[in-house]
C-alpha cells in the first residue's frame, strides 16, 4: 500500500515537472488578444526598494516610471518620444493603456523574487521591470526565466547579469564594463584636444570589495586593448581611518592619470590626502559611487574641482539634446526635483517595454520577447546620452554608454562625449598649490 | 627614503588619536573589568556633537571640544547608572550583551536620526598642511595628534598626580580593598565613565576636525581601539597610548610594503604575536 502511494507521488512530481514548462503563460491566464480584439490595459510589473535604506532610490524609479506612462498613455505628441505621436496608447493595441502595478523588494533578493512570481501569476503582467540592485534583478529576472515572461532591466550594471545566457532578459543600461571602457575613449578623445597633453600610464585606486575589484579588473582589461599602460593598483580597505600609505605608492608610481573607485568616506580621504602631500595629476577619473553621492560636492568643497567622474545622465544633457529639456522640466513640475540617472533610466526603460508591445500587437510573451529582439529606438527619441537601444543575443543594449562630468564651478558638467559637451574639458587639472 | 618619512609620520600622527580612544576604553575596564563594546559608538555620537556645534552653532571643532568632552562624560555617567550599575550584579555575558546593544541602538538611532548620510566640517582653524622638509603633514591631522597628546597628559596627570586619581587606581587594583580604605567605589565607577566616555569624546572632537562623520563611523576606529587596548595590555593607559602609535605606525608602513589591503592584518598579526609572548600585552600585569 505504502508502495503505491509514493509511486503515485513520484508520478504526480513527475507530471507536475513535465507539465510546468508546458504550460505557457499565454495559454494560460494571458489572452492573447484576437484580431480586434485588445485589452482596455495592459499591465506591467515593476519590483523596486520601495522602502528600507533606498527608499529614496525607489521614489526616484517610481517616479521615472509614473511619468513615461503617463506620457505614453495622454499622447502627449508635443514630445518626440517613441508612441506619443499615436493619439494615446499602445495604437496597434487598439490604443490599449498602460498599467504598471508596483511591487516591493526592500531591497532584498530573496522578496524581489517571490514578488516577481506573485506579479506574474497572479496579476498576469505581460513584461516585468526592476530592480535596481543588481543582487535583486539577479533573482527576479530568474522568476521571470522561468514563467517565460519578458524582463526589462533599466538601470542594474553588473556585467554578470547578460553572461547567463538568459533569453527573456533586456537590458537597456550599459553595464560597468561598458563604462570602463568609456575612460580610455574619453582619454582618446581627450588626447585628440590637448595633443601631447594626456599620458598613456593610468594608475588605479580602489577599494577592495567587488565592486571596485571589478573596477580594477575591467580597467586593465580595456588598458590593455586601448594600448595605455596601468602602472599600478592599489586596493584599500573600506574602514581604513588613513590612507597616507595608498597615496604614496600612487605618487610613487608616477603615473600622471589617476583611475579611482571609490565611495563617499574614503574618496573624501583620498582626496584631502592627495591635497595635503601635494600629488598631482593630470586628470582624476572616477567611477561614479563617492563622487556622484549628492553629499560629494558639499563635502569635499574646492578641493573636488576639476575631478572627472563616468556618469549615466546629467540634466546639462539638455542644452545639447532637447527633448532631455522638455521631459527634466515636466518632471521637475511635477516632482519639484531634477531627473537623475536611476529616474531617466527607468524613464526609458518604460519606453522599450511600450514600444515591443505595440509593434508586438499582442500582449502574448512569446511575441513581446520577438519584438524585443527587434528593438530599434533612435538617439534623439530618448533621453539617454545613448546612441539608441537595439539589443544583441544576451540581451544587452550595444548602443549605451556613459558621459564624462567633470566638476566645474561646484556643479557637474558634461564634458564627454564631445558632442554631447555642454562646456569645454579642462585639462590638465591645475596642481594643487597653483589654485 | 621621503617616502617611509612621510608614511611612519603619518602613521605616528595616526597612532596617537587611536591611543587616545583606546585610552578611554582601557580606563574603564581597568578599573571595572567591563569591556565597553559601544565604545566606537560612543566615539560616533562625540562626532556628531562636533558637527552640530559647527553646523548649527557655528562652533570651530577645537573651540566645541571642552564642550563634547564634558557631553560625552555626562553622557558616560547616565549610560553608568542606566545601563551598567543594573547589570553589574549579572553574568559576564549579560555585561557584554549590554554594551554591544547598546551600540547597535545608539548606531540604529544615530542613522534614524541623523539619517545615514556622510557630514563632513568645512574649513576650520585647522585646514591647509605643512611641509617639515619633505614630509607633508595635514594641519588638521597634526592638531588631532597634538590635541591627543595632551588630553592624554591630562589623564596621566588625572591618574597619577591626584587624589581621585589615586582612588580610581586603588579601585582598579582591589576593589574590596579601596572600599575598606573608605573609598566610595561606586563613585569611582561613574568617575570612571565619565572620564573614559570623555576621553573618546576628545578623540572624536579632534577626528571630527578631518574625518567624515556617519553612524557607521565607530566601526572604523572601535575594532582598532580594541586591539590597541589589547596590545597594549588591558587597564593600562601608557600601554593604550604605545600600542596605539605602534598600530598607527606598523599599519602605515605595512600598507607601503605590500598591498595597502592588507596593511591591518599586518597590525593584527603584531597583536598575535604579542599575544603568544607576552598574553597580558606590552605594558600589562601579568
Amino acid at each position: 500500500m505504502r508502495a503505491w502511494l509514493a509511486h503515485l507521488a513520484a508520478v504526480v512530481v513527475i507530471a507536475a515537472a513535465c507539465v510546468q514548462p508546458g504550460a505557457s503563460p499565454a495559454g494560460e491566464g494571458q489572452p492573447t488578444a484576437a484580431a480586434g480584439v485588445f485589452p482596455k490595459e495592459v499591465a506591467i510589473g515593476a519590483v523596486y526598494p520601495l522602502t528600507g535604506a533606498l527608499a529614496p532610490t525607489g521614489v526616484d524609479l517610481k517616479n521615472g516610471i509614473d511619468l513615461a506612462v503617463e506620457l505614453i498613455n495622454s499622447g502627449r505628441s508635443d514630445f518626440d518620444l517613441p508612441l506619443l505621436k499615436d493619439g494615446g496608447g499602445l495604437r496597434n493595441l487598439g490604443g490599449a493603456k498602460l498599467k504598471v502595478i508596483f511591487a516591493d523588494s526592500a531591497g532584498d533578493p530573496a522578496k524581489g523574487q517571490s514578488e516577481t512570481e506573485r506579479l506574474i501569476t497572479s496579476d498576469k503582467v505581460a513584461v516585468m521591470t526592476g530592480a535596481f540592485q543588481s543582487a535583486v534583478t539577479a533573482t527576479a529576472s530568474q522568476a521571470a526565466e522561468r514563467l517565460q515572461v519578458p524582463f526589462v532591466n533599466a538601470e542594474s550594471s553588473s556585467p554578470t547579469l547578460v553572461a547567463r545566457d538568459f533569453k527573456w532578459f533586456f537590458r537597456s543600461t550599459p553595464d560597468d564594463s561598458m563604462f570602463a571602457e568609456n575612460f580610455f575613449q574619453f582619454l582618446d578623445d581627450a588626447a585628440k584636444r590637448f595633443p601631447g597633453q594626456v599620458a598613456k600610464k593610468v594608475v588605479i585606486l580602489h577599494t577592495d570589495d567587488l565592486f571596485g575589484s571589478d573596477v580594477n579588473k575591467f580597467v586593465r582589461q580595456f588598458a590593455e586593448k586601448y594600448t595605455y599602460e596601468v602602472v599600478g593598483s592599489v586596493g584599500y580597505k573600506l574602514t581604513a581611518p588613513d590612507l597616507t600609505s595608498e597615496i604614496q605608492r600612487l605618487k610613487a608610481s608616477a603615473a600622471p592619470i589617476l583611475i579611482e573607485a571609490s565611495y563617499l568616506a574614503d574618496a573624501t580621504l583620498a582626496i584631502r590626502t592627495l591635497k595635503q602631500q601635494d600629488v598631482n595629476f593630470q586628470g582624476v577619473l572616477a567611477m561614479d559611487a563617492g563622487f556622484v553621492d549628492t553629499k560629494f560636492i558639499p563635502n569635499v568643497g574646492k578641493d573636488a574641482e576639476y575631478m572627472l567622474t563616468r556618469e549615466v545622465w546629467a540634466k546639462d544633457l539638455g542644452t545639447r539634446k532637447p527633448i532631455v529639456k522638455q521631459v527634466n522640466d515636466l518632471f521637475r513640475s511635477k516632482y519639484g526635483t531634477d531627473m537623475n540617472g536611476s529616474s531617466a533610466r527607468a524613464f526609458t526603460g518604460i519606453f522599450v517595454i511600450a514600444d515591443a508591445i505595440n509593434r508586438a500587437r499582442s500582449i502574448d510573451p512569446v511575441k513581446i520577447q520577438e519584438a524585443l529582439k527587434q528593438t530599434n529606438i533612435p538617439a534623439p527619441q530618448i533621453v539617454m546620452p545613448w546612441d539608441g537601444i537595439q539589443f544583441d543575443a544576451r540581451g544587452q543594449n550595444t548602443k549605451g554608454r556613459g558621459i564624462m562630468v567633470q566638476i566645474q564651478g561646484g556643479e557637474y558638467v558634461t564634458v564627454w562625449p564631445l558632442e554631447l559637451a555642454s562646456k569645454p574639458l579642462i585639462w590638465p587639472m591645475p596642481e594643487w598649490t597653483k589654485r | 627614503m621621503e617616502i617611509v618619512a612621510q608614511t611612519v609620520a603619518s602613521g605616528v600622527l595616526l597612532g596617537l588619536i587611536l591611543a587616545l580612544s583606546a585610552a578611554g576604553l582601557t580606563l574603564i575596564w581597568g578599573v571595572m573589568d567591563i569591556v565597553n563594546f559601544a565604545h566606537g559608538d560612543f566615539l560616533m555620537l562625540g562626532m556628531y556633537a562636533s558637527f552640530f556645534a559647527w553646523a548649527v552653532l557655528g562652533l570651530d571643532p577645537l573651540l566645541a571640544l571642552p564642550g563634547v568632552v564634558a557631553a560625552l562624560g555626562l553622557f558616560g555617567v547616565v549610560v553608568y547608572l542606566g545601563v551598567i550599575r543594573p547589570v553589574l550584579r549579572g553574568s559576564v555575558l549579560a555585561q557584554i550583551f549590554a554594551t554591544f546593544g547598546l551600540g547597535i541602538l545608539l548606531r540604529g538611532v544615530a542613522q534614524f536620526v541623523f539619517t545615514a548620510d556622510y557630514r563632513q566640517i568645512g574649513d576650520t582653524m585647522a585646514t591647509g598642511s605643512f611641509a617639515v622638509g619633505p614630509v607633508h603633514l595635514g594641519l588638521p591631522q597634526t592638531i588631532a595628534a597634538l590635541g591627543a597628546l595632551i588630553v592624554s597628559g591630562l589623564l596621566f596627570a588625572l591618574l597619577d598626580r591626584t587624589t581621585v586619581g589615586t582612588a580610581l587606581r586603588a579601585t582598579a587594583e582591589d576593589r574590596r580593598a579601596a572600599e575598606l580604605m573608605g573609598i566610595d567605589t561606586r563613585r569611582m565607577f561613574a568617575l570612571a565613565w565619565a572620564v573614559g566616555a570623555g576621553c573618546v569624546g576628545a578623540a572624536a572632537g579632534l577626528l571630527a576636525i578631518y574625518f567624515p562623520i556617519f553612524p557607521d563611523v565607530g566601526a572604523v576606529f572601535g575594532l582598532l581601539a580594541f586591539v590597541t587596548v589589547a596590545l597594549g595590555g588591558f587597564g593600562s593607559v601608557g600601554g593604550a597610548m604605545l600600542a596605539g602609535v605602534l598600530i598607527g605606525v606598523v599599519t602605515s608602513v605595512a600598507g607601503l610594503i605590500f598591498d595597502p589591503a592588507y596593511k591591518f592584518t599586518v597590525a593584527y598579526l603584531l597583536y598575535l604575536v604579542v599575544l603568544v609572548i607576552r598574553p597580558q600585552g606590552l605594558l600589562g600585569r601579568a
